[in-house]
């Protein structure tokens, strides 16, 4: 975790991802424009944010099983960085939803299933909240972590690909897929995926350490 | 944030400028592009992206020297 190798590979990719970002040409579409370029932001926020949360379940199943508590406080971080890069996420696509789509939020079921998610992980801080002894804490907040994770997975991937959406990916639409992403898109898209994978880790074990010194590890 | 408002305003400018209409009938920022301006923003959004991570280091540092600090103590 103090290693910097990763943490310099995450800055050169997002930098990359940033510079190239504006000025790598992109697909001319009708309707998206320029915006198409915030596919290089707006979906390595969600990738970031699901990273983040299954290995935030997976410290919460080692929980369960060990009770050692920086496996607790491991769960929890990666739930609260995670919600960050959720919250980037929507702000982005309501931006990008606003010009595109001609409203910040048109009641499309990819975008309420994310807000229920995104209701569920803070329901998760809340409950942690309440719960005033570390133990039974962790503890119920680890079992509704375990409930949050495949809920959230179904609200954001299945349920909005069963229906009609305007989201790329659901509702019969093509995912930014050879239709639109070519060769020279995928090239900024998926380093900056990475790149921000990397950043929310880097994020996540530095308030994951702070916590451990806190505790006067 | 900036960057989300930058990307914005750049799908603004595209609006404004739909009378130069480009071979393919899809407009981009291709003012934004010949006048040299694109760097500009990718300048400022850069700035800011470095000055956030210069910020992250330093935190790591930090982090990094109490934990010695720690391990010293014990030691």
């Amino acid at each position: 975790m103090k290693s910097y190798w990763w943490k310099i590979l995450a800055v050169v990719l997002v930098g990359y991802s940033v510079i190239g970002g504006f000025l790598i040409p992109v697909p001319k579409l009708p309707i998206l424009h320029e915006t198409i370029r915030n596919t290089y932001f707006h979906i390595p926020m969600w990738f970031a944010m699901i990273l983040l949360y299954f290995i935030s379940v997976v410290y919460s199943i080692k929980y369960l099983s060990s009770n050692q508590e920086k496996h607790d406080l491991m769960a929890v971080e990666c739930v609260n960085v995670g919600i960050v890069f959720c919250a980037f996420g929507l702000a982005t696509g309501m931006l990008w939803a606003n010009v595109t789509w001609g409203d910040p939020w048109p009641n499309d079921p990819k975008l309420n299933s994310s807000a229920i998610a995104t209701l569920m992980y803070l329901a998760y801080l809340v409950l942690r909240n309440a719960v005033d002894e570390e133990q039974k804490r962790a503890k119920i907040s680890a079992i509704y972590n375990i409930f949050a994770f495949p809920v959230m997975v179904v609200l954001l991937f299945i349920l909005p690909r069963l229906t009609d959406s305007l989201h790329p990916g659901n509702g019969g639409n093509p995912a930014f897929s050879n239709l639109d992403m070519d060769g020279t898109m995928r090239a900024v898209f998926y380093p900056a995926v990475l790149g921000w994978m990397l950043m929310g880790i880097w994020i996540m074990s530095l308030r994951f350490r702070y916590r451990l010194l806190e505790r006067g590890e | 944030m900036k960057k989300l408002i930058l990307l914005f305003l750049l799908g603004l400018t595209t609006f404004f400028h739909s009378f130069a209409q480009s071979s393919n009938d899809v407009e981009m920022a291709d003012v934004l592009r010949s006048s040299g301006k694109i760097y500009v923003v990718v300048a400022v959004v850069f700035v800011i992206f470095l000055g956030f991570i210069i910020y992250l280091f330093t935190i790591d540092r930090k982090i990094s020297r109490m934990e010695n600090k720690e391990k010293n103590k014990t030691d």
